[in-house]
Parts: structure tokens; C-alpha cells; sequence
């Protein structure tokens, strides 16, 4: 309780006079506050060794950065993070694939574990189609006679079990216990127990989990700051349909390789990406003209991603476009759309659902040439001094105050224009600016739920357990991961998650870490 | 834990609960005076997330150019509801047609915001704030439409759900309840502690207080166990409202949303009772009746009304869909609505009456609509306060109400 006392007391502190400047450790701390997840013990003391400067040049360069051994182990069995969206649904069951299976339409995998988990899902949306969850639950089969019943020695005995009698020894177990079992187990018969366990959310709960894991463990904190701003720029909402399977390569392909590179590239990256065009519904918009694939389908124009495009991503709202340039985007778009749908839905650019009419996009006039429309209005968007003036605001707004000063957005969104685009400079020209080491920011802006949740993790030092728990968390902060509905994504002001509702899970969070709710096994209480 | 992690392990939390260094506005409010408890008028705004599809919600069937621009998403005319011969009632929304026919239920058609943005963001914030076109406005609406009391409840300003929505925000406190159950700190010793300091704090003084204040007397209410809300955080929302009303715990502004409105693709499923707007609205209608039906002879106290951040297309799109529009439907219903009839001018949906060639335009300003409410029953006669650069008088109210 001391440790809660102490912790609220320390609120005081924030209210001090500011002085003129930063000191040097202020320093130190503000740059740990504002370009990681927060500090972990030992880090103000690592980069006061380091150097500032040196610091906050590595973290600009993450490919130079070695990463935390600790992460690399505790990612390693979410394999999914590394599949391709084709390959992810080979080997975890998705909701049209499993349906698909059912309607005799697909086949089920050879693979003897894999096939179990495929099977177990069919099962589960079969009870649940019948509409009777609770019902017709069927006792669970009889264990096997020679597994041991002290814990330690089953986890070994199932260890050692070949995969087809796996899966049976594992039905036999019931719920509680199996997940008990998991955490004494070693990696694979861990992963094994959690996919038997809910095989339809093992691609949203490895997503889920790397991104908590990552934010808490990796040496690359800028990077996945970064990670974070961006997929939120380019906000696409896990639950539709198919983007529950396509937001794992979209994150990994489109967004990631490109947060210290150039704009243009993450902004065509998303423009192609099967996760972005079936949010936005772009793969099913067409040229009026275009011929109709059958009786039930109807075609034409799809305003959607075209107005996202230069309001969210771009120009920003106000950055002088109209109804009709809305429009005319859409119409350069047309064809921008997905081949297989059911599988990997790749990008693909199909000219007979383009509008093949000449189209008029921010008063230049663009003659009609198929795929490179969409590509010319990309390169005009990303080199728009709207674009720079709307990415330097909202960089700013991130990284230094809810309300940042028009003088520091000056200065980035010049270097955005000067350098085509280069995130790397941007971010350089605000860590240079004095705006940034003003004392005011010390301190100065509110967590998001992310940030408040992942700083307490790093700060304490714990173990996180169970990642995916946490997200039920953010849920109540306001802030569900990949889980945003619109594409506007969250906030970026610390002032708009203040309430009594996110106060009060704040609070709750905090006594929960002490009573080591999240906490590693040492320190869990006995 | 090793005591260095401790320490660091505080002092961050400290800062990430607290978290600031400057002073917010929010955090500004002088402390509050004490608990009234009390029987109040009720306003309920409830925010279509999304751009509700008016035209297919409250459908203009006697209109022959709406089926001329929705070959393949219009709603035949034998499936609705009708209402007046002219407009008929999407069949999802059954649950409010013995709201209609007991006259409790009024629909305003063709209202709006003026302003011509199509973006969901702004076009919400101008309609939380209040006052389209302006973005500078800090506060919303509902906020403004408090009367200045002595001693407010530090329940009188509502929202349901995680995040405190701009349309309650402002100098008044007003409170973010996820939900009643889990509206306090689970540590009972801890949650004392924290109210020892943050109660005192000069920082969080504000919200800190009215959040424990609202704790104790949320936290006495027990459970509401009326029935007939639909599964789903909206029917939790509605229901959890009408517990507060029904305590008596001094409620006067009360907020909740409900996402999913943006049916840009296969908005209407096979057969007009299916598909993604009918679903939406299965929920939505369901959750007013069953808030209407929980409130019963309590309904005299209370009014609720729904809005959407604009309408869609008149036109439907390439993908059975609509795009983003322009005016839309809003439901009213509760104390002094005079029910049963679909008020507004009705623009018409000829080519040359569509607003900018493709939208329903606006004949009726939403604030008209919601200064009426404001006016007639929280008795707030200052509009220009609430609807600040609007002229919003009397004079121009649709007459929904009785005065």
C-alpha cells in the first residue's frame, strides 16, 4: 500500500513552476517519454552514459539497434507474425475458409495438428450457427489412462504424445486446467493448448499480443512508437470481415518498413494493400461502364477510400479539396482492387473495371492511362504542401503538445516538403527544434491508454503474461487495439482521453500491477 | 520487485495517472458544491456514428424519383411501416411504431447542419459543438444546456461509455461511465487513498472529485433489472441511463452513441428485414423501446432525440451502398412530444431539388430541433448561449413540442 501512497503523492510534483530549461537528466527523461513507451529501469542512467545525442541517433537508425533477445523469445511462437496472409490461412482456420469447408468448397489440411485445430473451429461455428451455445454440450471424452495426474509430469507425458493422440489427450482436459497446464508447459505444447483453445483468434491474438510484447520489450522503441502513429494514420478496423486475416501483413508490409522512409512509399504501400482497399471498399469500386460480373452485382463508382484519401491521409480537411475532387480521386482509383478474393487477395489492377474518362483531380487535368492515374494522384497528394503542413501538425501534435506551436509545424512540415517526404528528416527538424526541450513539455501531455498502459509494464519491470488480456483493458480506457471502427483512428491529444471512466480504469490498472495481476510468476502472489 | 523498479514503477505511474505538467481546462473547474440528489428533467441526445442512411430509415415512399435513384437498395413500399401515407417506417424499427401510434414518437425529416463538409469527423464535431463551420468552439451543446445550479449533482451530465464525447464536454462536470458495475476502484483500501490525494489535489481537483462523488452514489444504486434491452453496448447504454433517471440521482444531460452507420457497400440484404442497416437499426429501434417501456409513466421526464453527423446519397452507388450526403432523419420522443407526425419541409428528391445534385437537402437546422428540446424542457430560454452565432429562437422551432 505504501508503494500506491507514494505513487499519488508523487502527483504533486507536476504542478512545480517551470523553470527556464530543461536540466540535462529532464532531458534525458523527456526523451524517454516522448519517443518510447516510456522508461525502464536503467534506461535514463544507459542514455546518460550513451550521450543524448548518440541516443536519439540510434533510435533514428533501428536497423543499427540489436534487438532485445528477451522479445525475439517471447514473439517466436507467434508464427503468424511471420506468414503470409495465403500462408496464415493455410495453417490457422479463418471464418470464410472454415465455412468453405463446411459447404465442401475447400478441403481440410493433411497436416494431423493442423487438421485438429480446423476441425475444432468447424465445430465451434457449427454450435454456434445452430444458435445454441449453451446447450448440447457434449461430456468431455474419457482421458487416457496412463497420463499421469500431477501436473508437472502430465505437461511431460503430453509433451512427448505424437499429434494426432495430442489433440484427443488435450479435448479430454478440461478448459481451466488445460490453460494451467500452458503455463507450465515449455513453448510449443503452450502454443499448442492456446490455438486447440480458440482457433479463430489466433491471428487477432498474435497481432494483439506482438504489438504489447514489442511496445514493452524492444529495443526499438521509436520505431514502434512510430509503428504506432502510422497504422493509426492509416487506420484500418480488424473486424471487417476479411481485415480480421489481412491486418497482419498490412502492419508488417505497408506500414513498418517505411515509418523513418519516405511518405510516398507508405502512402502507395497502403494504397495497394488488400488490408486499406477492402476497408475502404476501393476493390469493389468501378467505372460506371464497366461490365457487371453477374446478375447480383452492380457496379460503379465507390467514394469511400477516394475521400479518406485526401481528408485522413493527405491534405487533411481543410486542405482545399472539393466534393468534385473527391470524386475524380475515386474515379482514378476504379480497378485499384483484390484478386482471390477468399485467399491471399492480392492487389491487382483491373482495367476492365477502370473509368476509362478523362478526370480532373486539384485542377490538373489527367488523360486517361489506366493504373497510372492512381499512381499520379498519389505522387501529387504526398508532394502537396497541404500533405506536409497536415503530417507535420499531427507528428507534432504526437510527440509534443496537444496544441503544438505553428512555429515548430513550420519548420517540419518544410523539411517534409524539401526532403520529398523523408520521415527520417522530419523527425530530425522536430527533435532539433527548441520547441521540443521547451521546459513546458516536461510532463506536459497525457497518456493514451497505450502509453499509460505500456510505460507502467516498462517502468515496473514485470513480466507481461498475458498480453491479450490486457487489450480487454484498453477496451475499457477506450482504446481496443487494431479496433477502431473509423477510419480517422484515435486521437493523438492526451487531453481527449481524460474522464472519470478512464481515470477510474487508470487507477484500477495501477492497484492491479500491485496485486501483480499482469505480473510474472516471482511475483505473483502464493 | 526489486526496490530500484519500485521506485521508477511510481513515479511513472504517478506521472501516467496524472500525467500532466500543464494545467488542462478541464482540470480547471472550481471544486463542486455538494450532492443534491434529486428527481430532474432528463435530455437524452443519442449520436448516430457514421452517417445514418435517413432516406432508408424514415423512406419517402410516396416520392416516385426515390425508387427512380435506388433501383437496387430501395425499400418496397409494401415492406415499411407507413406513417402518414407518404413516408413509411423501415421494417427494422417496428419496436417504435406503437411509440408513433401512441403519438409519444416524432420524426423530423430533411434536418441537418448547413455546413457542406462530407467528413464524418468534422461534420460530427460541428454537430457535437454545436456550431457548424466553427472549429475553434472547446465545449459541446449539451454541455451549454445546463442551467446554472448551486448545488449540481455530480451526476447531473452523463455519457455511457469509455471516452467523454464532445457533445457533453464543457464547464459543467459531466461524467464518462463505461458501465455502473465497474465504476470504481476495486482496492477499497487503495481507492481511499486515492481519493485522499487526488480529492485534495489542486491538479486534478475536478475531474478526480465529481469521479469519486459520482463513484459513491453510482455505487449505491444496485442493479437495474429491466428487461427488453437488446444485446450490445447501446441497449447497455440506454438501460444504465434509465437507472440513473429512475434513482432519482439528479440526471439532466445524458449521452450515447452507436457506431456502424457507414454503409458504403450492401447496405440492404435481400429481403428489406436483412442486411447491415436493417441490423443496425433492429438494435437501435429495440433499445428506445425498451428504454421507453423501462421509463414508463417516468418517460414525463424525460425527452430524448437522435441525430446522425450527416445523411447519405440520394443516389445509391456501384456497390448496393450510399455515399456520404447531406440531411437526414431525426427521432424525437418523450414528455410533450407531439408524436405521430413527420415534421420538416420536405425538399423533394428531383434532380433539381438535391442538394449539389446529389444529396436530400437540409429544410430543417438540427439546432432548431435541439434548441426546441432545450428550450421547452430543461426550460433553458437562452439559446444564443447554447447555439452560440445562431439565432435559434421560438420563431423558428419545428413545433414539436408543446410549449
Amino acid at each position: 500500500m505504501k508503494r500506491t501512497f507514494a505513487l499519488l503523492a508523487l502527483a504533486a510534483l507536476v504542478c512545480l513552476a517551470q523553470p527556464s530549461a530543461m536540466s540535462p537528466d529532464q532531458k534525458l527523461t523527456h526523451a524517454l517519454n516522448r519517443l518510447t513507451f516510456g522508461a525502464r529501469p536503467g534506461d535514463v542512467e544507459r542514455v546518460r552514459a550513451m550521450g543524448l545525442t548518440q541516443w536519439l541517433d540510434e533510435q533514428l537508425h533501428p536497423q543499427s539497434i540489436t534487438e532485445n533477445t528477451e522479445l525475439e523469445k517471447r514473439l517466436a511462437p507467434l508464427d503468424t507474425l511471420h506468414m503470409s496472409t495465403s500462408e496464415m490461412l493455410r495453417h490457422y482456420p479463418s471464418r470464410q475458409v472454415v465455412k468453405a469447408i463446411s459447404e465442401g468448397r475447400a478441403e481440410l489440411p493433411t497436416d494431423p495438428f493442423t487438421r485438429a485445430v480446423f476441425e475444432v473451429a468447424a465445430k465451434r461455428v457449427k454450435k454456434a450457427q445452430a444458435n445454441n451455445p449453451q446447450g448440447d454440450e457434449k461430456p468431455l471424452p474419457a482421458l487416457p489412462a496412463d497420463m499421469p495426474t500431477r501436473p508437472r509430469e502430465r505437461v511431460a507425458y503430453l509433451e512427448a504424445l505424437p499429434a494426432e493422440k495430442l489433440v484427443a489427450a488435450l479435448e479430454a482436459i478440461p478448459q481451466g486446467q488445460r490453460r494451467r497446464l500452458a503455463d507450465l508447459a515449455g513453448p510449443e505444447l503452450r502454443r499448442k493448448i492456446e490455438v486447440l483453445s480458440a482457433p479463430m483468434q489466433v491471428i487477432p491474438t498474435d497481432l494483439v499480443s506482438g504489438k504489447i510484447l514489442r511496445a514493452t520489450w524492444s529495443n526499438k522503441q521509436l520505431e514502434e512508437v512510430l509503428v504506432d502513429f502510422w497504422y493509426n494514420h492509416f487506420n484500418v478496423f480488424l473486424e471487417k470481415g476479411a481485415d480480421r486475416e489481412l491486418v497482419t501483413a498490412y502492419e508488417r508490409d505497408a506500414i513498418r518498413p517505411h515509418v523513418l522512409g519516405k511518405f510516398k512509399d507508405m502512402l502507395l504501400a497502403t494504397a495497394q494493400s488488400p488490408a486499406m482497399l477492402f476497408y475502404l471498399d476501393n476493390w469493389q469500386s468501378s467505372g460506371a461502364q464497366a461490365p457487371a460480373r453477374g446478375a447480383k452485382q452492380t457496379r460503379g463508382l465507390n467514394e469511400n477510400y477516394g475521400r479518406e484519401l485526401l481528408e485522413l491521409h493527405t491534405l487533411g480537411v481543410d486542405g482545399g479539396y472539393s466534393q468534385q475532387d473527391v470524386t475524380e480521386v475515386a474515379r482514378c482509383f476504379t480497378g485499384w482492387t483484390l484478386r482471390r478474393p477468399g485467399q491471399g487477395r492480392d492487389f491487382f489492377f483491373n482495367p476492365r473495371m477502370h473509368d476509362r474518362g478523362e478526370k480532373h483531380v486539384l485542377g490538373k487535368t489527367l488523360e486517361p492511362r489506366g493504373i497510372a492515374e492512381g499512381l499520379q494522384v498519389l505522387d501529387i497528394l504526398a508532394h502537396h504542401p497541404s500533405t506536409a503542413h497536415f503530417i507535420a501538425t499531427k507528428l507534432a501534435t504526437r510527440f509534443v503538445a496537444d496544441d503544438p506551436p505553428p512555429s515548430l509545424v513550420s519548420k517540419m512540415e518544410k523539411t517534409f516538403l524539401a526532403s520529398d517526404g523523408d520521415l527520417r528528416e522530419v523527425m530530425k527538424t522536430m527533435l532539433a527544434a527548441p520547441e521540443f526541450w521547451e521546459p513546458a513539455r516536461f510532463n506536459g501531455k497525457l497518456k493514451s491508454p497505450l502509453e499509460f498502459l505500456v510505460s507502467a509494464l516498462r517502468a515496473s519491470g514485470d513480466e507481461v503474461k498475458t498480453p491479450p488480456s490486457l487489450n480487454t483493458l484498453m477496451t475499457k480506457m477506450g482504446q481496443p487495439l487494431y479496433r477502431k471502427a473509423e477510419p480517422t483512428g484515435y486521437s493523438n491529444r492526451g487531453a481527449d482521453w481524460m474522464n472519470s471512466s478512464s481515470l477510474l480504469a487508470r487507477m484500477n490498472f495501477a492497484t492491479s500491477l500491485k496485486h501483480a495481476e499482469y505480473g510474472a510468476p516471482d511475483f505473483q502472489r502464493k | 520487485m526489486r526496490p530500484m523498479h519500485r521506485r521508477i514503477f511510481l513515479r511513472d505511474s504517478a506521472l501516467a495517472i496524472a500525467g500532466v505538467g500543464s494545467l488542462p481546462l478541464w482540470l480547471q473547474r472550481t471544486a463542486l458544491g455538494a450532492e443534491s440528489q434529486g428527481r430532474k428533467k432528463t435530455l437524452v441526445a443519442i449520436f448516430q456514428r457514421g452517417a445514418a442512411d435517413g432516406l432508408n430509415i424514415v423512406v419517402p415512399h410516396g416520392e416516385p424519383d426515390y425508387y427512380k435513384l435506388r433501383p437496387t437498395i430501395a425499400l418496397p413500399k409494401e415492406s415499411l411501416l407507413d406513417l402518414d401515407g407518404f413516408f413509411g417506417l423501415n421494417p427494422a424499427l417496428a419496436p417504435l411504431k406503437p411509440l408513433w401510434d401512441a403519438k409519444n414518437l416524432a420524426i423530423i425529416h430533411a434536418a441537418g447542419s448547413p455546413d457542406p463538409t462530407r467528413s464524418h469527423f468534422d461534420a460530427q464535431d460541428y454537430m457535437e459543438s454545436g456550431t457548424p463551420g466553427r472549429k475553434s468552439t472547446a465545449d459541446g451543446w449539451l454541455n451549454r444546456a445546463l442551467l446554472p445550479a448551486d448545488h449540481p449533482s455530480s451526476v447531473r451530465a452523463v455519457s455511457l461509455g469509455a471516452a467523454l464525447p464532445r457533445t457533453i464536454r464543457g464547464r459543467n462536470a459531466a461524467v464518462a461511465v463505461e458501465s455502473i458495475a465497474s465504476f470504481h476502484v476495486k482496492d477499497a483500501a487503495a481507492s481511499q487513498q486515492f481519493e485522499t490525494l487526488y480529492g485534495s489535489d489542486s491538479i486534478l481537483g475536478g475531474t478526480a472529485r465529481t469521479t469519486f462523488d459520482a463513484v459513491k452514489l453510482l455505487r449505491s444504486l444496485g442493479e437495474n433489472t429491466a428487461t427488453g434491452y437488446p444485446r450490445g453496448k447501446f441497449g447497455e447504454s440506454l438501460k444504465q441511463i434509465a437507472h440513473i433517471i429512475k434513482a432519482n440521482a439528479g440526471l439532466e444531460v445524458a449521452f450515447a452513441d452507436l457506431g456502424g452507420w457507414d454503409h458504403h457497400v450492401n447496405e440492404v440484404g435481400q429481403n428489406p428485414t436483412e442486411g447491415q442497416l436493417a441490423q443496425r437499426l433492429t438494435e437501435f429501434g429495440t433499445a428506445l423501446a425498451a428504454f421507453h417501456a423501462d421509463l414508463g409513466a417516468r418517460m414525463e421526464d424525460v425527452v430524448v432525440v437522435t441525430m446522425s453527423e450527416f445523411g447519405r446519397t440520394a443516389r445509391e452507388n456501384g456497390n448496393r451502398g450510399t455515399d456520404h450526403g447531406h440531411a437526414n432523419a431525426m427521432l424525437v420522443m418523450g414528455a410533450g412530444v407531439k408524436g405521430g407526425k413527420v415534421y420538416g419541409k420536405w425538399p423533394g428528391l428531383q434532380p433539381e431539388q438535391l442538394y449539389q445534385n446529389r444529396d436530400l437537402a437540409v429544410t430543417t437546422d438540427f439546432r432548431d430541433v435541439l434548441g426546441e428540446a432545450v428550450h421547452h424542457h430543461l426550460g433553458n430560454q437562452k439559446l444564443e448561449g447554447v447555439f452560440p452565432g445562431y439565432s435559434a429562437s421560438p420563431a423558428r422551432f419545428p413545433g414539436i413540442m408543446s410549449a
